[in-house]
Order: C-alpha cells, then structure tokens, then sequence
C-alpha cells in the first residue's frame, strides 16, 4: 500500500478523500440542505449498502470466471449457466433434504464436477485456439439454458434460508433524528450482510490460496508463463482441471447464495454472466483483486442507478465499462 | 444435423410446391398462436388450453363444417409473432386465426392484420390498450378486456371505502404496467387522489432486487400501489417485509393472485387486506365460473390448479369465432365479410358474465373487484367485493374525451 | 477452382464454374416457381440474415475480431430510417425523404460500428467477443428505457418502404430481387476485397499484428476501417430487416438474435463469403418448419447442438463438411485412377480458425 501511494500520490487522495466523505455521510446526521438535494439519508445508506453487498455477489461469480481466464486464456461464456444450474441444483437438493447449507455444499461439488468434466474432455483439445474455446461455451451455454427451461419450467423459484439469516437487524447508523431527540436507526436485511461476509470470506481465501500455498504458487507461474510452468515439471493439466473445478465450483456457490438473495428464474444466467463480464473487464482479466474492485464499483454503479436514475441506471454499468476500455483497456488491475 | 436439415428442406421443398389456396369443402383452418417458446411457455400452453376447451365444447365442429386447429408459436417478441402468424396465414391458409399472448405482439398482429383483409384475427390474451383504441383494424377482434378496464373500480373503492388520497407507484417499466397504472390512477385522481410523479418507481423489466426502491419509497403516502407479475411480487414481498415496511399495498391484476398468495415460506399476514381487481376472480361463486374450472380441470388433469387468464382469455375468443361460424353456417366465401359482421354483433355469456364489442371490436365485460382475506384453512384466498358490470375501454368518459389522455407512459396521468 | 479467379480480369465467362451459373439462375428464377410466403419470409429474409451474418464472418473469417454487435448495427440502422422517415406510432418520425434517410441510416450505422470497433480493438482479439456481447445489451436496454429517441418497449411500426416506379417495394418479388441484388453486391464486393490490398493486410493483421506494425501499418486504424465496411453491410441489412418487419422494438436486437446470428456464421462458415448465406437458409427453414416436423419448445437446443457440433468437429462449418467431403471424393477418384489407395499426406492438422 505505501508503494501504492508512493507511485500514485493523487490517486491516494482522491481515493483518501472520497473514502472520509462517504464516512461522514454515513456516520454523521445529515443537515437539511444535503436532505434536499438528494433525498433522504435512509436511502443513500440503504443504497450504499446494497451496492456493496450485491458487489460482494458479483465478486463471487466474477472470482471463478477471472481465474479461469488468468491461468486457460478461456473466456468461459457458459459461466452464467453454471451460476444458474447450481442455483437449480441446490433449490432442488435443500428441498429434498431440508438443509439449506446442504443444498449449497452440493451445489458447489456438482459445478465443480462438471467444470472438471468440461476441462478434461472438451476444452484440453483445443489447447491454444482460445476463440474455438470460447465458442464451444457459448454453443454449451445455449444448450443448456434450454434444457434447463425444459427442466424447470419458466417458474421462478425461491430459497428457503435457515431462520436466523432471515430477517432485519439494526446497524448503529443514525437515519433520521425525530423531532423528540430520539434516533432512528437504519434497518438492513441480515441476508445480504452474510452475503457480504461470504464474500470476503471467498476473497480472502482465494488470496490465501493464490499466495501462500505451493499450488497458488504454480497457478501465479502459469498466469504469468503456461509453458515454463510445464518446463519446470509441473503437471499443468492437472492444474488446470483443479482451476476449472474451483473456478465453476464458485459459479455453483454463488447460485445459490445469489438464488437465495434474488431468486432463480431463466434469464439469470444471461445477466450474471454480463456482470461477471463487466466486472473483470474493469477490473482486469485475471487478476482476484481486480475483480474485487471491479465487483465494488458494478454493484455500487448498479444500485445508485436503480435508486437514483431507475430509467437509465441500467446503461450505467455499461458506461463504466466503456470508460475503463477508452481509457485503460486492460482493466483497473489488469497486466498488459 | 445434416440429417434434420436434410429433412427440413425436404419437408420444404414438399410444402414449397403443394398448393397453399386450396382448401377442403367442408373443414375450416384455424391457426392458434401463443408463446410455445422461451420462458412464457408455461403461459402460452395454458393459453392453447383455453382454445382447445372451447373446440371441445364444439366437438370441433362449427357451421357445420370441421374446425383444424394448427399451432404457431413466437417468443413474446413482436418480430417473431409477426413471422409466425404470416407462416400460419400465409404458408399454412388459416382463414381464422386467435392470438397472440402478450401485448406488444396483439399491436404488431393488429398491424398485419390490415395487410390480409380476407383473413378474420381474433385476439388470444393481449391487452395493450391501443391494439383496439388507436388505428383498430377492421378484421381484427378482441372479445377479452386489456390492462386498463381490469382496474375498473379498484380506485373509487380505495378513494371511497379505503379513505386513501395519496398513492405511491412501483411497476415494470414497460407498457402493460403502464397501462394498468393508468387504468387505477384515471378514476383515483378525478376524484381528488393524487399520486406524485416523483412517488412513481418504474424498475427495469426483470429486476429483482428491490431493496433500493425500497429504501427510496417515501414514508408519507397513504398507500402503495404495486403492479409487478407474480413472481416479481413475492419477491417484493419479501424483501419489503425483511425491510420493515409497514405501508397497506393495492394490488395490480396480477399481483397478488394465487402463485404469490399461494407461495412457501413466510407468512404474508401483512398482505391482508390488499385490494386488486381483474378479469377473473378464483373464487366467484357463480355457476358459470364453476362449470368452466370443472370442465378445464377434467379435460387437462395436468394443468394449473385453477384456469390462468390466459387460458380464460383465449377460451372467450375461440368461442366467439366458433359462435359466430355457427351464425353463418361455415360460410366464409366472401372473404369473410358476413363472418365478421357476425362477430361486430355477437352478444355471449362467458365464465365470467356477458360480453360484447364495442365499436371498434374491443370486449365490454364484467370487471372482478376482490380483496384479499384469510381463507377457512388458514391460507391466503381472494374474496370477490364487487362484480363491476359490463366495462368499457374508455372507462365510461367519452371516447374523444378519452384520446385526450394520450398514450399511456410513465406519467399519464400527471395527477399530482 | 480454376486458376483464374473471378476478377482477375483474364477470365472469359466460360470459366466461370457451372454451379455457379446454376445457383444464379435458381436464384433469379425462384420467385417465380414458389409462393408468396416463401419468396418473402424464407427468401428475403435468409438473404437479409446472411447480410448480417456476412458482416460478422468478415470481420471474424478475414479479421480475426468475433463481434457480437453486427446486430445492434443493423437495429441501428433500422431505428434511423423510422426515426428519420415515417412511422405509424406518433413518435419521432421526421418524414425525410427515402433519398436521405436511407443513406444517414446506413452511414449513421456505419459510424457507430465504427466507434465499437474503436472501443474493441485496442484489446486482445479474446476480448472483443466479451465486449461487443456488453455493448449489444447496453444498446438494447438502452433503447428500452428511451421513450423520447427510440419509443422504448413498443418500438416503432409501420415503417415502409418508398413505392418508386410504380412498384411498391415491400411486395414479395421486388422485396425479394432488391434483398437478392444486394446481397449479391455485397458477396462479391467481400469476395474481391478479401483478394484486394485492403483484405489482405486485414487478413495479415489477423494473423500477425505485430509484424505488421513493424512493417509500418496502422493496425488499428485497419481495423477500424474493417469495422465500418462491416457497418456498411450490417446497416443495410437493417434497413431491408425492419422493411421487412414492418417494424423494430428491442426484442429485434436482443441477445439472443444476436447469438443467433454468430450460429448462423459459424456453422455456415467462416472462410467464404457464401458460407453466411448457407448458415441462414438452414435456419430460417429450421425456424420456420420446425414446428410442423418436430417439437417447436426444444428448437434452441437443437441450434445450440449444432453450434456445438460444428465447432467441436468441423470449425469451417457447412463449407468445411463440403470441402472435406469433396476432397474426399475426389481423393478417391484420383487414386482410383491410379490403381493405387488414397493416402492422405497432407499432413492433416486440427482444424482451427486461425487461417
């Protein structure tokens, strides 16, 4: 971080500066003239909230698909499916079993499964052409957004999360002051803030795992130089069904998480997908931190829009992409 | 792959040469078109439900001539309806044709249907508003209401009986919520209500996450107004409960119908109480609404529990066509000109009450006022207040009168 | 093929191959021997979606750059004309005349091909499927939400063409002969281009950009340039698209055409501008005659399944099944004129885009 600011002084204080003004705005009561302008507190903190917290879930589903470009070069454009079949299967396992953590674990294992199956037997011959690689997800993307419709039909689907997560709790954020004296505290939904812990539980234990164990050792060495990493006698194909195994193990997790938050209908795979797209072409292809970051400003981006601008909020996000291409193509974090 | 394409040109070159103007002496085409596709499917096979119970009724049989019924299916986008009904009409020569599902596509149908005068174009479920007040055509009929008349009532009863005066909005942003909104706000804001401009939220078609929109509701209304499709409104629902709103909703035709008030989990108590209004009302204890769930639950065992609206909708109109074939003895050599004059004057008792058609071929029908309230088992039902009688498109103004609103948009009409 | 190609200049017709004579006089002659309905919604409208498809393999087949947003162009186009010209909905609709709104349309497509190209090519060639795909969905959500431009969710309807010469261009046959002399046009101005100096180095850019900034070419100047000519093809496309339609609303520019249309590509093939046209027969018959053959619900799977195939087996689409198999055929022959077995020695590599 110091060499950060050394190297970037102005970006330091921008990024200082805007970060103790959103913390004021958060803490402090807000006087009449700032109400007026742009409505009222609750929903500037509300919206805050939910945008981190839905950026929480973009990182997520956008972690599996940054790495698996990183270390393959492969733009897996059926990682939307992935989120929205492990949202089935879970949905479909917790109702069977009644757990939902069940459902969840499950979900994870059978993406991870079927991304080790897509590796091994489809994607390891085509090795070095990345456009046919991206085109052979696109062909299983369609495909399998219509079995699933055939499968579940149009009807959208809802989770059913253990109790405890369920519900609102009082953050000690002050929203308004009544004219007793008394204060009125913001409520926030228990859910989304597990959502945002899982989050950073994922992201701090996929940062674990890339720099602090010998195969997020090798996975770094293979991001930077596939064939020097085979040169040194490393098993690279083993590697990389491990890569593709966490990364659509990820996409399954994140369905359900997502599911239980949204709700699953057809249709979420075409929009996660975009997400995770805009996520890491701001944050940078392959990079965990820029999906981190590229995660944070889509969420946020997304949910100022719906609250603020709700007719154009939608075009938002992709303005933001726009700007990152026009002005730094590789993405916030991104290497070349 | 090259096998079925083979077939495909094959079947093609066949179909290519066959003689597409011929027809048999004593049967009758009758194209159906719904949403076969994509993930209204589950809408449109209820909808081809609705056709097929009202051929039943007829044995299939009508003027005296044999009805065959063949499909066409679209995605619920305009272009592909278009496609599909120009390949039932023209490819397939349909001289009767029902559909389509949703409202966009009915505006594009009605386009078409000027191109093919010969050709009579009932309606399936659409219910835009201008398919049949704006630029109608002459051939095609609409004998099930549209998104504006299913509000009849609903805002006299929440001015008068609720004491309501200010309503906050929250709908899709696309024309069906539009004209919906419409529909309650029209008579809410002659009579004095107002609903501020700034308290309308138009969210984004598919959105489901309102939590922001939650937080942005202002506190000072006295109720809000919520025009989503079922499983946008259980979500709603749920995240307007986890936030702590406390607001009495109104509900639009489709929110708070059986899949939302029917759905696991959580209990809606707080949905009790919530007032909406449509063209049926699942527990109206009239014999004729009776007799048509029976007749649909014995002929498809693997439908819904109870007929959709679409099925509903598109029974009406298969009925009145085959109504008005039995008026005219089968005869549709004239092109159809005496078929539909037939139509303009066909007068029927539907499930749901009496319906004819006004003068530019749109239904006047009965429009259902219900409530929600706690049923006998413990679960959520719809209790029928008011049977709101024969509706018509311009909401009892006149029609002039009634141009003079505009087209329905995200601020028609302004009443603030 | 024979050794003297088409333009070079040196041929006489009688070079000119006899399939080909064949596919143009069945071509000419179609409207004549087929229904209304089939001069129209399968003719014309294979022609137009095989314009759009052409646009999309000439920048991917000759370009290496797999945009998504060939689509959005045509949509784009489609908008100007009812924006600029006449519409039945009341909104916009300045009424210009067919001599200016046609051209502003196809220009103004082009333009805007033109600036995604510049927003996509300063990046790896990977990336340029990811962000066409985004700037496919923004234009479509944007024009959902626009009511003021571009009418919103309704869209705009009853856009017509001129009637010029007495002819009313929206019937089917002239409908279909214009759509069939464009096309044409356009096939045979990417088929001399991809020989001429412009497609050449567009083709050498695709596959070494680096040597070729070195050998003092603009790369992205290049690509841009292909961009508009793209948008040039694509922009008419939509004008004939929402002639044909009779109409244009977001659902003619969503995702899922847009994905459409790469199949089309695709398991047409990429390597020959007649690939395209091929591709969107097969599925306009697909999507119209599916329905009476077998179940319409499942007809994406049995397009994706396709795709899939065709990309794991056969990258070069109908064309690489055509060419495989004819090379085959006449393999054999020689060989069998020889009195010896066929051996192929050609050294046969896995298919692969890459040229």
């Amino acid at each position: 971080m110091r060499n950060f600011i050394e190297r970037h002084t102005f970006w330091a204080i921008v990024i200082f500066l805007t970060a103790a003004i959103f913390l004021w705005m958060i803490f402090a009561v807000w006087p009449d003239w700032l109400v007026s302008a742009i409505g009222r507190k609750k929903t500037f903190v509300n919206t805050l909230f939910n945008g981190v917290t839905l950026g929480g879930l973009y990182f997520l589903v956008a972690s599996g698909f940054t790495l698996v470009f990183g270390l393959m070069r492969n733009v897996n454009l059926a990682h939307g499916s992935m989120y929205l079949l492990g949202a089935y299967i879970g949905y479909e396992v917790a109702e069977a079993s009644g757990s939902w953590f069940f459902g969840l674990l499950v979900a994870f294992l059978a993406i991870a499964v079927s991304g080790i199956l897509l590796q091994v037997l489809i994607f390891r011959r085509m090795e070095g052409d990345d456009l046919r690689q991206t085109l052979v997800t696109i062909g299983i993307s369609i495909i399998a957004a219509d079995l699933m419709l055939a499968i579940w039909t149009g009807t959208t689907y809802q989770f059913q999360p253990p109790e405890w997560l369920f519900g609102a709790a009082d953050l000690p954020i002050i929203s308004t002051v009544k004219s007793s004296g008394d204060a009125v505290y913001i409520k926030y939904p228990i859910y989304r803030l597990a959502v945002l812990a899982a989050a950073v539980a994922v992201g701090v234990a996929l940062w674990l795992f890339l720099n602090r164990t010998r195969v997020g050792m090798m996975i770094r060495a293979g991001v930077n130089d596939r064939q020097m990493l085979a040169a040194a006698g490393v098993n690279v194909q083993l590697v990389f069904a491990l890569v593709f195994a966490i990364g659509a193990g990820l996409a399954g997790f994140a369905g359900v998480v997502g599911g239980t938050a949204l709700s699953i209908a057809p249709g979420e795979d075409v929009r996660y997908l975009l997400a995770s797209l805009i996520v890491v072409i701001v944050g940078g292809l392959g990079s965990v931190t820029g999906a981190a970051i590229g995660a944070l400003l889509v969420g946020l981006a997304e949910q100022f829009g719906l609250a603020y601008f709700p007719t154009y909020g939608v075009v938002l996000t992709f303005l933001i992409m726009v700007v990152v291409l026009a002005v730094r193509p590789q993405g916030i974090m991104g290497g070349r | 792959m090259i096998g079925k394409m083979g077939k495909s040109l094959a079947a093609a070159a066949l179909l290519s040469f066959a003689s597409t103007g011929a027809m048999a002496q004593d049967s009758i085409k009758m194209g159906a078109l719904a949403t076969l596709e994509g993930a209204f499917t589950v809408l449109g096979e209820d909808g081809m439900r609705g056709v097929k119970l009202a051929l039943e009724e007829f044995g299939y049989m009508a003027g005296g001539k044999k009805i065959e019924l063949i499909t066409g299916s679209s995605d619920a986008s305009p272009d592909s309806a278009i496609r599909a009904t120009r390949k039932l009409v023209e490819q397939d020569g349909v001289q009767v044709l029902v559909g389509p599902l949703s409202g966009s596509e009915g505006l594009a149908v009605k386009d078409y249907a000027k191109t093919q005068p010969n050709v009579t174009f009932l309606n399936g479920s659409s219910a835009a508003q201008d398919t049949t007040l704006r630029s109608p055509a002459d051939n095609f009929f609409r004998f099930s209401t549209e998104g504006a008349q299913w509000m009849a009532g609903l805002g006299e009863y929440v001015y008068n009986e609720k004491g309501y005066r200010s309503v906050a909005v929250l709908a899709e942003d696309y024309s069906f919520p539009y004209t919906q909104v419409f529909g309650f706000l029209e008579p809410f804001c002659r009579l004095g209500g107002k609903a501020p401009v700034e308290a309308r939220f138009w969210v984004p078609i598919g959105n489901k996450d309102y939590s922001s929109v939650i937080a942005a509701l202002p506190d000072d209304v006295d109720a809000i107004y919520v025009a989503l499709g079922g499983a946008d409104a259980v979500n709603f629902l749920t995240q307007y409960e986890q936030a702590g709103g406390g607001l009495p909703l109104i509900g639009g035709s489709i929110t708070v119908d059986q899949t939302v008030l029917g759905s696991k989990g959580r209990t809606r108590d707080f949905v009790i109480g919530t007032p909406s209004a449509g063209p049926v009302s699942d527990t109206w204890d009239d014999p004729r609404w009776a007799n048509f769930v029976a007749a649909y639950k014995k002929q498809f065992p693997d439908g819904f529990p109870s007929p959709s609206l679409f099925a509903h909708s598109y029974y009406i109109n298969t009925k009145a066509a085959l109504l008005a074939l039995n008026e005219v003895g089968g005869d549709l050599s004239d092109g159809g000109k005496k078929y539909r004059e037939a139509l303009s004057g066909l007068e029927f008792d539907t499930p749901t009450g009496k319906v004819h058609l006004d003068e530019r071929r749109q239904a006047v029908a009965d429009i259902f006022l219900t409530e929600v309230i706690e049923g006998p088992d413990g679960n959520l039902v719809n209790k029928t207040i008011k049977v709101i009688p024969q509706v018509n498109q311009t909401l009892g103004v006149s029609y002039d009168k009634f141009l003079e609103y505009g087209q329905v948009g995200r601020e028609n009409p302004p009443c603030s | 093929m024979a050794n003297r190609g088409f333009f070079s200049g040196s041929g006489t017709w009688t070079d000119i191959h006899p399939a080909k004579i064949v596919v143009a006089v069945f071509l000419l002659a179609y409207p004549t021997f087929t229904s209304d309905f089939f001069t129209y919604q399968i003719g014309a409208y294979s022609l137009i979606l095989g314009m759009v498809a052409l646009s999309l393999m000439m920048l991917a087949g000759y370009g290496g750059m797999v945009s998504l947003a060939q689509l959005t162009v045509a949509g784009f186009a489609g908008y100007l004309v009812a924006i600029f010209g006449d519409n039945s909905v009341g909104v916009m609709g300045l009424g210009w005349p067919w001599w200016i709104t046609i051209p502003v349309a196809i220009l103004g497509a082009a333009t805007f091909s033109a600036l995604i190209g510049a927003i996509s090519v300063r990046t790896e060639g990977i990336y340029t499927i990811m962000i066409t795909l985004a700037i496919a969905v923004a234009f479509f959500y944007f024009v959902r939400q626009n009511y003021v431009l571009f009418n919103g969710f309704t869209g705009y309807a009853g856009v017509e063409p001129p009637t010029l010469f007495g002819v009313y261009w929206r019937n089917p046959v002239p409908f279909y002969y214009l759509t069939l002399a464009l096309a044409a046009f356009f096939f045979g101005m990417v088929l001399y281009g991809s020989r001429a100096n412009f497609g050449l180095s567009l083709q050498a850019i695709r596959d070494n950009p680096r040597r070729m900034h070195a050998l003092g070419y603009d790369v992205t100047l290049h690509r841009i340039a292909a961009y508009f000519l793209a948008g040039i093809i694509a922009g008419t496309a939509g004008v004939l698209l929402v002639w044909f339609n009779g109409r244009i609303s977001p659902g003619s520019v969503g995702v899922d055409v847009a994905i459409d249309i790469l199949v089309i590509a695709v398991v047409g093939g990429m390597r020959h501008p007649i690939g395209p046209f091929l591709g969107a027969i097969g599925f306009v018959l697909l999507e119209n005659f599916a329905i009476d053959l077998i179940d319409r619900e499942r007809f994406n799977t049995v397009i994706g399944l396709a795709f899939l195939l065709v990309v794991l087996f056969s990258p070069d689409g109908i064309l690489g099944i055509w060419s495989k198999m004819r090379n085959r055929v006449t393999l054999n022959l020689n060989a069998r004129r020889r009195g010896v077995r066929a051996e192929r020695d050609d050294g046969q590599t896995a298919p692969s885009f890459e040229q």
